[in-house]
């Protein structure tokens, strides 16, 4: 079994999502190798040997967005390399990724995987649908490499297998006229506290926080207390009130944390697919029968704009 | 400025979901809706072609048994004429499948300028028609659109990403992918529900567009109930609820 892995990073280091494929691949057995598209190959090398990447094959972006630029390397290597499965990460560039390639390939993608197994020469990867109320195995059929995209904290990421990658440099590759889109500019949004994946404690707010000004007293003040991350359920992103990169669920992130505080949120299963894996959860809603109680370790049924202050107080009392 | 929208009909999201004996999304229980990420990609094309002061909006959409409702509803939103897609031999189709029968629709459409779809169905949300459909085109693909903007043949977008936003640029003709928000869809008026009644349809089957072997490769091998998690205790708030969660919060050693 030879696992290809489409790696992406940030500052310099691999992405978390990119570690927990590699670390997964390395539990399937067999050769974990990667292809990463951006101008700081090296860095990137070093955090992905760690976790057991053996050949990381680094392409040049050359300004274009690195999922058209990975998916045209990628078709230019595989006859040679003969990679049995590829991996992306369910993301921007993942997305972009594993598409272009699909098509260039003409094999079927299976994303959203939340599971992996292989048997053999079989590989079956595990989704949820109806928002996480089930658990669905689709089996690869046809032939080989596989292309499969996994979501975000679907596995845990552990160093292992440590290794020094060699790295291979894939000369210009030719993206046709999907080439032409170039990145002229990067916006980057102030963030303040721990990623909301990363966060050892997500504060979330729902359309029952009222109004868009309440999001900062209520919702980002609990979470820095707690030197936590704050999201958001769809309904207030869709409202404007706060940014999309704070959507938990179904369309948004899937998080984890150790502690997850939903305040007015209804518990809709597109959201709670994005956080019931969380090892325990807090939920205020004045509504006694909102179906977020059904997941609540410790449920309060009442005003959050009540409880959620005089929490802060007592909190902020402690010193 | 002509203009491919790719819009699905889904089963109301507001409807539980359920698969079919053979494990696919059932098809055909109540009448099919626009999917509402698609009326983005419709209002947006609407106001492109209305600021290009010509050309027209033609919606494409794969659809079972001739359902039409869903392309109505865009339509009477003022898109000028459909092309849908009903087959059989499409039933069960993966994201690749039907990313081939758009990109025929496409050309089937003519003088195409600009394809536009949602980053993901809400029904399926496997995720890469957009990128899939380009490919197969060999058009530049700008994706995760949060803003769109035309000019001198060639579009500019912001891109999502995850720490903020990216400004990408090519030369038409394009797939964009637009994310939900991007533009406030418009409510058909009663003129425009009138309207679409009568306006153009183009019905066809996957062998009209050249398609013959469709082959999906993958196989669902089981379905299973996820565990469910368990209620745990609920406090109704007289005042002091907040002191409970001072507590649970010490326990946990997270203050
Ligand atoms: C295809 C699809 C994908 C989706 N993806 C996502 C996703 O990724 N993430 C997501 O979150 N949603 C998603 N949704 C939307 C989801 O179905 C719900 O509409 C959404 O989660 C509801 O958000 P909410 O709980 O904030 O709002 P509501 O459902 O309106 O709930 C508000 C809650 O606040 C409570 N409340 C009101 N006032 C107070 C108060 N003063 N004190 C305490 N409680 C109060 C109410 O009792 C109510 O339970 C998706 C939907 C679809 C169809
Ligand atoms: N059957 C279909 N008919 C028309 N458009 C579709 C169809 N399937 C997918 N699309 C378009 O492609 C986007 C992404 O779909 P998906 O990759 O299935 O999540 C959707 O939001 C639609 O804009």
């Amino acid at each position: 079994m030879k696992t290809w892995i489409f790696a992406e990073s940030e500052n310099g280091a691999p992405t978390t999502a990119t570690l927990e494929m590699v670390t997964k691949a390395r539990e399937l057995g067999g050769t974990v190798e990667a292809v990463y598209v951006g101008t700081d190959v090296a860095s990137v090398a070093t955090g992905l040997g760690e976790h057991g990447v053996t050949k990381v094959f680094g392409v040049d972006p050359d300004g274009v967005l690195a999922g058209v630029v990975g998916a045209a390397a990628i078709a230019g290597l595989v006859g040679a390399e003969a990679p049995d499965l590829i991996l992306f990460a369910q993301t921007y560039d993942g997305r972009d990724a594993i598409g272009r390639l699909s098509a260039r390939l003409d094999r079927t993608v299976l994303t959203n995987g939340m599971s992996l197994s292989v048997d053999g020469d079989a590989v079956t990867v595990g989704t949820a649908v109806f928002g996480g109320a089930q658990l669905v195995d689709t089996l690869f059929e046809g032939e080989k490499p596989y292309l499969a995209a996994i979501r975000p904290k679907s596995f845990v990421a552990e160093p292992g297998g440590a290794a020094t990658p060699e790295i291979v440099a894939v000369g210009a590759v030719d993206s046709g006229r999907a080439g032409e889109a170039k990145v002229l500019e990067r916006h980057v949004e102030e963030r303040e506290g721990p990623k909301l994946e990363e966060a050892v404690v997500v504060v979330s707010g729902g359309r029952g926080i009222g109004e868009a000004a309440n999001y900062e007293p209520l919702v980002e003040q609990l979470a820095n207390l707690l030197s936590g991350a704050s999201g958001a359920s769809r309904a207030i992103v869709d409202a404007g009130w706060v940014p999309y990169s704070k959507q938990v669920g179904q369309t948004g992130k899937t998080v984890k944390p150790k502690l997850y505080i939903a305040l007015g949120i209804s518990g809709a299963t597109q959201h709670m697919v994005g956080m019931k894996g969380s090892d325990n959860i807090i939920a205020v809603n004045k509504d006694g029968e909102a179906p977020i109680f059904s997941v609540a370790d410790l449920g309060i049924v009442g005003d959050l704009t009540k409880v959620v202050p005089a929490l802060i107080e007592a909190i902020k009392a402690r010193g | 400025m002509n203009i491919v929208v790719c819009v699905k009909q889904i089963p109301d999201p507001a409807v539980p979901g359920e698969l079919t004996s053979d494990n696919r999304l059932k098809r055909d229980g109540a009448k099919a809706i626009l999917d509402e990420s698609d009326s983005y990609g419709v209002e947006m094309a609407l106001q492109l072609v209305d600021k290009a002061g010509s050309g027209e909006v033609i919606l494409v959409s794969m659809a079972p048994n001739g359902e039409v409702s869903g392309l109505r509803q865009a339509l009477a939103m003022g898109a000028a004429r459909a092309i849908l897609i009903s087959d059989d031999a499409l039933a069960g189709a993966d994201a690749l499948t039907t990313s081939k029968v758009i990109a025929k629709a496409v050309e089937r459409a003519g003088g195409v300028d600009l394809v536009l779809a949602a980053t993901e169905s809400s029904d399926g949300y496997t995720g890469t028609v957009p990128a899939q459909v380009a490919e197969l085109l060999g058009w530049p693909s700008l994706t995760f659109a949060k803003h769109v903007e035309i000019a001198d043949g060639k579009v500019t977008i912001q891109r999502q990403t995850e720490a903020g936003y990216d400004v990408v640029a090519a030369s038409l003709p394009a797939v964009v992918s637009v994310t939900a928000g991007v533009v406030e869809p418009r409510y058909p008026s009663f003129k425009g529900i009138m309207a679409a009644k009568s306006k153009p349809l183009d019905q066809v089957t996957a062998a009209d567009l050249g398609l013959d072997s469709i082959s999906a490769g993958q196989r669902i091998t089981s379905v299973a109930a996820a565990p469910a998690r368990q209620a745990g205790e609920k406090v109704e708030d007289d005042g002091t609820a907040f002191e409970r969660i001072v507590t649970y919060l010490e326990e946990l050693k997270v203050i």
